[in-house]
């Protein structure tokens, strides 16, 4: 069963590449609700939506265990807190100031531009800053 | 409307959830993509290879989508260098300290009616959204 996150994630990167989450402008104008407004990418969510929902709730939450006997690793959690409320803020303003989100970001390093090497790097300090921040403060884990 | 492209669009969003999907059944890991790659650069060492192969499989299919099927890459010569890299930078940054982006909170987490995420969602988009608004109706 080793190959099904390499599976999982061609799948994921060509969905995103067929999709147009890919590029920047049109996630920005997707974010332009006030502009000359793209809906698109809502159709992007609710597809994915379509097939992850009720596949989840028929396939994944009836089971104790993962198809391959493994435990399910998903967060319990379901108590609002500001570290979640600040993160996606400043996750929602970055996003927005370019238009490229973490999936994008890494599957667009195959195009070569050294633009998106430079956004990756920078998104790397960025994780690697705040697992340092969290890891000093409550101690919590990663959903 | 802009450039409205719905059959794409759909097709590559239910692309994304079957991916999701198949993770979290089979193998029990969710497919976000913040996550992944925050366990890759300082989580347990036993816990990255499927992570890695993950990652590996985000650029195959990349290499597909933009090699085989010739699909439109991203443009960004306008962008300047510190633009880049605050954009990045806040986006790796606040996805890690708010446990998730658009995959994890956006996708996976709606999808089993998390409140953390729908709330999570709610106020990045928002907060995208707002952000585009200066950059393009008040900025420029």
């Amino acid at each position: 069963m080793r190959w099904i996150s390499l599976l999982s994630g061609m799948l994921f990167g060509l969905g995103l590449t067929l999709s147009g989450m890919v590029l920047p402008s049109k996630v920005q104008n997707f974010l332009d609700v006030s502009g000359n407004w793209d809906p698109s990418l809502a159709l992007v969510m609710g597809g994915a939506l379509l097939v992850f929902m009720p596949g989840y709730f028929w396939m994944v939450k009836p089971r104790s265990r993962a198809v391959n006997g493994g435990e399910f690793h998903v967060s319990s959690r379901s108590t609002l807190d500001l570290r979640l409320l600040l993160g996606s803020i400043l996750f929602g303003v970055g996003w927005g100031l370019v238009g490229i989100c973490p999936g994008p970001a890494i599957t667009a390093l195959v195009t070569g531009q050294w633009q998106i090497l430079l956004f990756v790097v920078a998104m790397l300090v960025g994780i690697k800053l705040a697992c340092w921040v969290t890891a000093r403060g409550s101690g919590s884990s990663l959903a | 409307m802009a450039n409205f492209t719905p059959i794409s669009a759909l097709l590559g969003g239910i692309l994304i959830g079957l991916a999701a999907l198949l993770l979290l059944w089979l193998q029990g890991r969710i497919a976000g993509i913040s996550g992944i790659l925050a366990g890759l650069i300082s989580g347990a060492t036993g816990d990255r290879l499927w992570r890695l192969e993950f990652v590996l499989g985000l650029l195959l299919g990349g290499a597909c989508g933009f090699g085989l099927l010739s699909l439109p890459t991203p443009e960004l010569a306008d962008v300047s260098v510190p633009l880049l890299l605050c954009s990045g930078f806040l986006v790796g940054f606040g996805a890690k300290l708010g446990n998730g982006c658009t995959s994890g909170h956006g996708i996976c987490g709606i999808g089993r009616l998390s409140r953390r995420s729908i709330v999570a969602t709610l106020s990045f988009m928002l907060a995208g959204m707002l952000t585009v608004y200066v950059l393009r109706h008040v900025w420029a």
